[in-house]
């Protein structure tokens, strides 16, 4: 029995049969209707996120099975004190997989140790969001044809965000990927990160604070969110926030085919005037993260 | 006790100066009944001076919470006098409720029965980080 709990968890080959799954499900939708048929999925929310439960929801219902779960703690026995294990343990005798979302970092790795079906990492805390990078594989897949040989820019906030972390720690297997990551001083890239990923990996990156100097080179741009609360003074962050802020025209001299993506939800880190820009890609991410989630059900199942 | 020999018993050695009472107390040595001998800032060849613990009886010792602490130590395992075994410990691939975990965003910090568990990440750089949440302790003991 597998669960996924960290994107690092799939080989490369299985998440290329991840995505072969997900492209045959947008051709031929038809064909799997019926292949969840009598399996139910729990989703077990204990802090809410609306658009990752529902895109699991979504994804099961497609596959014709059913869904249980609660979408915050206070309706769950979590509120009486229970433990992740015992709710998990339970949950697992009324559900065939469990989809998991949890505030406390390492809550899912707990399950998937005590869960008799297996459980899915729906994000825990700022620390994994397995399911959110698969969603940028397959968009960047669909998108640009291929892994290698891509230049791939991340900007915005570099230290907390675990979906960068993540697509970073995916992408370092591949042939030829470069990283600029474009962020101010405050959010910069952990070193941990370079120590522990980049360097042993040997992938070439750079850093900058400008994104417009970068702008041409970029085959994909990384948006991220530049929150108000992770500055030390509020002068620093009035500085800083319209330097991250994506615009038409700061998109002019980006290659044609780059493509934006942002995990979302977004605030006003991408102007509205960007999503009628072919580069723009985000809202493909959301539905991609749908298809990608009921591939990764049918394999987590043994469901062919 | 004489210090310079043992019948039965162990010899904790290349204790790097100054964490000899560190292994003591990991190890709870305080807790035992027979001889524990603590030789501080001992001439040594290679380490100029070093730590070293002589325990006067046989016991087991958690050789991964050793290596955790100092990975240069040996073991020698004493019987009827004689040395009959020596052993070099290293960093553990994986330590168990020898640490805990001080990231208050884990799941252990809310739940108390879940072992503390840590994995070594960075060899060369004596790195653990929690199975869980994957941060570093902040102290190493």
């Amino acid at each position: 029995m597998r669960s996924l709990i960290d994107i690092i968890d799939l080989t490369p080959e299985e998440i290329d049969g991840l995505i072969n799954t997900a492209e045959d499900i947008i051709e031929n939708p038809e064909k799997y209707n019926e292949k969840c048929r009598h399996k139910k999925l729990a989703t077990l929310f204990f802090e809410p996120s609306t658009r990752t439960r529902l895109s699991f929801e979504a994804a099961m219902l497609e596959l014709g099975g059913s869904v249980i779960g609660f979408s915050e703690s206070s309706s769950s026995s979590a509120a009486k004190g229970e433990s992740v294990s015992d709710t998990v343990r339970t949950v697992s005798c009324y559900a065939d997989i469990i989809a998991m979302r949890h505030p406390k970092e390492g809550a899912p790795m707990i399950a998937s140790m005590r869960s008799e079906v297996p459980i899915i990492n729906a994000g825990d805390g700022g620390h994994n969001h397995p399911t959110q990078t698969l969603a940028d594989l397959l968009t960047i897949k669909r998108e640009k044809g291929r892994f290698d040989n891509l230049t791939i820019g991340f900007c915005g906030d570099l230290k907390f965000g675990r979906t960068v972390h993540s697509l970073i720690s995916a992408m370092v297997r591949y042939e030829n990927v470069k990283f600029v990551f474009i962020s101010p001083q405050e959010l910069k890239i952990p070193d941990y990160i370079k120590s522990e990923v980049l360097e042993p990996n040997k992938i070439s990156f750079s850093e900058t604070e400008s994104l417009e100097e970068v702008m041409p080179e970029l085959d994909i741009l990384y948006m991220t969110r530049v929150q108000r609360e992770r500055f030390f003074n509020e002068a620093d962050y009035i500085r800083l926030k319209d330097s991250y802020v994506l615009t038409n025209e700061k998109l002019t001299p980006a290659k044609p085919d780059m493509c934006v993506l942002h995990p979302l939800p977004r605030v006003n880190e991408i102007s509205v005037d960007v999503d009628d820009n072919p580069r723009a890609c985000y809202f493909k991410q959301v539905r991609n993260g749908k298809y990608i989630r009921m591939a990764l059900i049918l394999k987590l199942l043994e469901i062919e | 006790m004489n210090i310079d020999s043992i019948r039965n018993g162990i010899v904790i050695d290349h204790i790097e100066a100054g964490k000899g009472m560190d292994i003591y107390h990991f190890l709870r040595l305080d807790e035992l009944d027979c001889s524990v001998a603590i030789i501080k800032n001992a001439a040594s060849r290679k380490m100029g001076k070093k730590d070293i613990i002589k325990i006067d009886s046989a016991l087991d010792i958690d050789l991964d919470a050793l290596g955790y602490i100092d990975p240069d130590v040996s073991v020698n395992i004493i019987e009827n006098g004689e040395l009959v075994r020596k052993m070099h410990v290293e960093l553990p691939e994986k330590i168990t409720n020898i640490i805990k975990c001080n990231n208050p965003r884990c799941i252990t910090s809310v739940e108390q029965e879940i072992p503390h568990i840590f994995k070594l990440t960075d060899r060369s750089r004596g790195v653990y980080r929690c199975i869980y949440c994957e941060s570093v302790p902040k102290h190493k003991m």
